[in-house]
């Protein structure tokens, strides 16, 4: 039986890392992911877990090492977080080019600076197109639930590409909850042991990671996309197995209390909880309010928000990362192009908000969607906006 | 239906580009690169070997009377082993 237990979220990942039994975890701690490493190390070192530790003198060699790992057939594990993530930007794209399976669990960060630890997006929203997949989670629950899909969806053989499990900062790291742990006995059923595509051997002889010339360049990027795109079927596919084994659903976009809703939020992460019952309370007002959690960012949900969104007049998409000078935030930038020339598309507001661990309210999703509905008959001045920035 | 040497199609890539035959850069032929080619005049070489020591691409070697030749397959046409030849023995001629 699944047991329930009270713990911080980062330990609880550490733990649901644990019973997935990878065979190397190479990490740098970087707040706020810090504690997910520390306890995977407590894990190893008291036995439980036979799985080599590498401590690694920074990031860059972390991945190198993940890398290196995968490339072996080894299942491997990291864990980041903003200027850590950043410091192992030369690997990230060149493991999904290798196609390793590797999960990260980043604790989302703001990209300094000015220095900070504190929760937003950008760390995740500037590795939006390395050729990993990601998903976010909204609670400890979902953290642990998502790690272990993870290494089950990026190992599939039509898959094989790396993850990033998002979990915000501090608001689910630090989060003391209480979450349901599946059984080893669960685990092991779920997710079957790791089979490489191939791995390196001297009586097999494969070379990875070649060169590319401008006369393949193309084609490689080609067959990159395609297998991000239909590493979808696969992620619905995992999400079903999960929903049969342990009864939770999960699905690309979510939807709470969206039937028949006038206008829709959208929202990623564990803003997703806060924006719920700001829903909750502008329907008991008697508002036609829905929200959308959007659970799976790459590959894209295209024709699950496309669907979301029917019949919907106001959409509120919410981003917790600034693209400077963009045409409007990562995530509403995205929503626009998908629903650019769809008929009925609904009115498309953005707010940025949140940034660098700016507390979000349910006060501020109300004033948000009453400023949206107002968008509605009078064109809002900005595609987007930096929301509660004083002076502004 | 015989192998085919290289992928052309995006769906004949493995995945990963990963390579599976040992040894099968060296059917890709750089040579291909070349703009100009190393000519030998065995009446001035004396042997002494800094053609072979010099070229980048390693693609020098001695035949069975002790005269050195490169290998077309592989000469990128750098002219090194021409600059380097100090007996004048290599001359640089346009590819034709
Ligand atoms: S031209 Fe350059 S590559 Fe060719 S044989 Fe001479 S040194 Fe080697
Ligand atoms: S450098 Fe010139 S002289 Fe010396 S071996 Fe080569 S061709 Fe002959």
């Amino acid at each position: 039986m699944a047991k329930l237990a009270g713990m911080e979220i980062a330990f609880a990942a550490a733990e649901a890392v644990a019973l997935c039994r990878p065979d190397v975890i190479a990490a740098y701690p970087i707040t706020p992911n810090t504690h997910i490493p520390e306890h995977l190390s407590d894990i190893v070192a008291e036995g439980r877990l036979d799985a080599e530790f590498i401590c690694t003198e920074s990031e860059h060699s972390a991945m190198s090492a993940c890398c290196g790992a995968s490339g072996t057939g080894a299942r491997a594990f990291t864990a980041s977080s903003s200027q850590g993530l950043l410091y192992m930007g030369e690997i990230i794209p060149i493991v999904s080019a290798m196609r390793f399976p590797i999960v990260m669990a980043l604790g989302n960060r703001a990209n300094s600076g000015p220095i900070n630890i504190w929760n937003d997006h950008s760390d995740i929203m500037s590795q939006r197109d390395m050729g990993w997949m990601a998903i976010f989670a909204a609670n400890g629950q979902e953290v642990v639930d998502m790690m272990i899909q993870a290494f089950k969806i990026a190992e599939h053989r039509d898959v094989m590409l790396p993850i990033f499990v998002n979990l915000d900062g501090f608001q689910l790291t630090h989060m003391v909850e209480p979450i349901f742990f599946p059984t080893q006995a669960q685990v092991d059923k779920f997710l079957p042991e790791y089979k490489p595509y191939a791995a390196l051997h001297p009586d097999n002889v494969v070379s990875m990671g070649s060169l590319g010339m401008p006369d393949i360049f193309n084609e490689f990027k080609k067959a990159q996309d395609e297998a991000m795109i239909n590493s979808k079927k696969v992620i619905l596919e995992v999400w079903k197995d999960w929903e049969k084994a342990f009864g939770r659903k999960y699905e690309p976009v979510m939807s709470y209390k969206t039937k028949g809703a006038d206008v829709l939020l959208l929202t990623m992460g564990s803003m997703t909880e806060t924006a719920s019952v700001a829903v909750d309370e502008m329907r008991e007002k008697g508002m036609s309010v829905g929200l959308l959690d959007m659970k799976l960012w790459r590959p894209f949900p295209s024709e699950e928000l496309k669907k979301a969104v029917k019949g919907a007049k106001v959409l509120v998409v919410m981003d917790r990362a600034v693209s400077y000078g963009g045409p409007a935030g990562p995530v509403c930038a995205e929503v626009k192009s998908l629903l650019y020339g769809e008929p009925n598309a609904p009115v498309i507001t953005n707010y940025i908000i949140g940034l660098g661990g700016r507390d979000v309210t349910v006060e501020d999703f109300v004033k948000m969607t009453e400023k949206s509905i107002k968008a509605k008959k009078e064109k809002p001045e900005k595609a987007y906006e930096i929301y509660g920035a004083r002076g502004s | 239906m015989a192998d085919k040497k290289w992928p052309e199609t995006w769906q004949e890539l493995t995945p990963g580009g990963m390579v599976f035959r040992p040894g099968s850069t060296m059917g890709y032929h750089t040579g291909s690169w070349r703009a100009e080619k190393p000519v030998y005049d065995n009446s001035k070489c004396i042997k002494c070997g800094i053609c072979y020591i010099f070229c980048p691409e390693a693609c020098v070697s001695q035949d069975a009377d002790g005269y050195f030749m490169a290998d077309m397959d592989y000469c990128k046409g750098c002219g090194i082993c021409a600059h380097e030849c100090w007996p004048g023995a290599i001359t640089m001629i346009e590819e034709g």
